[in-house]
């Protein structure tokens, strides 16, 4: 009787050993444009570090940052960087800063269906800023059938689609197109949601709702991630770049506009790479980023986060590619190992 | 109530008035304890929410006053903000959804109350309830897919050929828009009217009907003119809970109506709603005005259902008075 209490024991006290080493657990939110990566990232960064679990919702960028402001995540994840009242905001709430930490990249393409066409347009600034703008409403217009010769064009009218739900996609494309169009700039800018300026555009929800839109509404263009487009085999255009070439999107001409920027980039990771200078670069690319705060006052969690930041730089770029993202030029991954220091 | 309880045989210490602890005793007390405060409840939470959407929107109600009713800009990025657009859309897609749901549900209703069989009656009844259950995303798929493309390709032509002199059927032909949404809307709201119609309709008395064919009515004209009269005003809540629906639907609205904050004559324009553009924006609104600029939508959309049921409750009153009139003349 007294060895089965004496065992009955020892196997509480087991349990009780094992209940306290419940893994640490890290919260997260932000974009849901790296959902996918980030979810995959986590999962194995849980398999070789067994004590440290980490959280990540997707619930957009806006909440991600606001959430990482109010303090009810341990970081966040943009796909836009915060502007500078976001970072006072946060500065002022915690009497420290916030970090970006640029983890993979993305693109955006132009996708369109025009009946009895096949080929793949080459797009020029010009062109796409006209016809989002609404300037250039015909497909036969000399400048979208200029760089296309040999290509016929209907006389038909363009129908733009757009996304209907704020995203870190709209923001890759309006920031674009910022750069590229002066007008565009000045009269409707670059954001997670704006006023689109042509009158009968049609907004779908989600990369699948401008898809739907643009595969089932002849003459249409629109504008959905590289990584959607690829994996649903739609037709993209090619671009023009900085350097004069059409580049049609893949991941090394991605993390060529990367490189590309890279020289100029701010301590801060804050750029933007969108018409970014180098031959082959994709001028569509966008970084995402992990906001990591400067402090944190449980020295585990920032044990941790700093450890998976060191992982994911290394290792886990490793992963990027098999899911369609491109990976970080060596520059960049340089400078955030030095950047990572900076978190206390 | 308290003349009646005197004459209860005393079951409490006290002759007479039953004491409040006796009452608390037998269950009295706290039944009706309990259940005031159930009901309290009811309106504690809607006291709660205006009062949530009235602090949240502070800043955008200062900023723009009334012109927010007034002002057709959405501008995330310039920070300007109009309501009208989603107002409109709100209101011109909850119409054409009445105008097609209401002669067809009340039609069906007819029909499965008053002249179908028993066994066709209570089998399509069952299939009705079905539908009513349906979650809204699933009769967005069925907007996408079916109803999209074939407004696009029959419908919206036929109109345009037939009735294009009217601004109503102008413009490209996109497929979505506030018409597209006006009759997923409608195919939503359908199932309800019958439902609760049809209940209505079988709960009239038999003698009426009894005493129309007696004085020598035909069916249709006993189920016509005695019938649905005597239900009108259970008619009338069939179509304002439809309303309601209608109104608040956000889901299968927004995979349909082309969110474009557009105010156009015509159908067949791409529109926005209220609902949809709260859902479609409100994860990544940023800013501290934009933010606060979608819940004075949610704020103009309660006040909306508000005004609407207001005029509901206006429109059964009017109309039983009159009712209680012609019985009495």
């Amino acid at each position: 009787m007294k060895r089965i209490s004496g065992l009955l024991l020892a196997v509480f006290a087991l349990a009780a050993m094992a209940w306290a080493q419940d893994p640490l657990l890290i919260n997260g939110a932000g974009a849901t444009f790296p959902y996918p990566m980030y979810s995959k990232w986590f999962d194995e960064y849980h398999k070789a570090h067994g004590s440290i679990q980490i959280n990540y919702q997707s619930i957009g960028s806006g909440g991600g940052i606001k959430q990482v402001t109010e303090g009810t995540v341990d970081f966040g994840a943009t796909d836009g960087p915060m502007n500078d009242d976001q970072l006072k905001a946060f500065q002022d709430k915690h009497g420290f800063g916030i970090l970006h930490f640029p983890t993979v990249l993305g693109a955006v393409v132009p996708t369109y269906n025009i009946p009895g066409i096949t080929a793949e347009l080459n797009l020029t600034q010009d062109a796409i800023a006209g016809i989002f703008l609404g300037r250039i409403t015909k497909w036969n217009d000399p400048a979208i059938a200029g760089p296309n010769k040999g290509v016929k064009l209907p006389a038909n009218d363009i129908v733009v689609v757009h996304r209907s739900d704020g995203s870190g996609t709209t923001y890759a494309w309006t920031d674009y197109l910022s750069k590229i169009s002066d007008d565009w700039k000045n009269k409707v800018g670059k954001g997670t949601s704006v006023n689109w300026p042509v009158p009968d555009s049609l907004g779908g929800k989600g990369n699948e709702g401008v898809a739907g839109f643009v595969k089932q509404t002849p003459n249409s263009i629109g504008y959905v991630e590289l990584i959607y487009a690829v994996q649903n085999n739609m037709p993209y255009g090619r671009v023009k770049n900085s350097s004069g070439a059409f580049i049609k999107a893949d991941l090394a001409g991605v993390t060529a506009a990367a490189a590309g920027a890279a020289k100029n980039i701010p301590d801060d990771f804050r750029v933007s790479i969108t018409d970014a200078p180098g031959k082959t670069a994709y001028p569509i690319s966008t970084f995402t980023w992990l906001l990591v705060p400067s402090k944190f006052s449980d020295a585990s969690k920032r044990d941790a986060i700093k450890g998976f930041l060191n992982w994911m730089l290394a290792d886990g770029q490793n992963y990027t590619e098999a899911l369609s993202y491109a990976k970080l030029p060596k520059e960049v991954v340089a400078k955030e190992l030095k950047a990572i220091n900076n978190v206390q | 109530m308290a003349t009646s309880t005197t004459t209860v045989p005393s079951a409490g210490p006290v002759e007479g008035s039953r004491s409040f602890l006796s009452r608390l005793r037998d269950g009295d007390e706290i039944a009706r304890l309990i259940t005031f405060l159930f009901a309290a409840s009811v309106v504690l939470v809607t006291l709660l929410l205006v009062f949530e959407l009235w602090q949240g929107s502070v800043l955008a109600r200062h900023k723009f006053g009334l012109n927010f009713f007034f002002t057709r800009v959405w501008d995330p990025i310039f920070e300007q903000f109009g309501a009208l657009p989603f107002i409109y859309g709100t209101m011109v897609t909850s119409v054409v959804a009445l105008l097609i749901a209401v002669p067809l549900g009340i039609g069906a209703a007819i029909f499965l109350a008053e002249l179908a069989p028993q066994k066709i009656s209570a089998t399509l009844q069952f299939f009705i309830d079905l539908l009513a259950a349906v979650p809204s995303v699933i009769y967005g798929l069925l907007g996408v897919f079916i109803v999209i493309p074939l407004m696009r390709e029959y419908i919206q032509p036929a109109l345009k050929s037939t009735f294009g002199f009217l601004p109503l059927f102008q413009g490209p032909a996109y497929g979505v828009g506030f018409l597209t949404a006006g009759i997923v809307l409608a195919i939503m709201v359908i199932p309800y009217i019958i439902s609760v119609s049809r209940e209505i309709l079988l709960s009239v008395p038999r003698d009426q009907r009894e005493a129309a064919l007696a004085l020598g009515a035909t069916r249709w004209e006993s189920t016509w003119k005695v019938v649905v009269p005597f239900a009108r005003t259970g008619i009338l809540g069939s179509v304002f809970l439809a309303l309601a629906r209608a109104v608040g639907e956000t889901m299968a609205v927004t995979m349909v109506i082309g969110n474009a904050p557009a105010i156009s004559a015509s159908l067949f324009s791409p529109g926005d709603s209220i609902a949809s553009v709260i859902a479609n924006q409100f994860t990544e609104a940023t800013g501290d005005l934009y933010l606060q600029s979608l819940i004075e939508l949610g704020l103009v959309l309660f006040l909306l259902t508000f005004i609407l049921n207001g005029l509901a409750r206006l429109l059964i009153l009017v109309t039983t008075q009159r009712g209680a009139g012609t019985g009495l003349a």
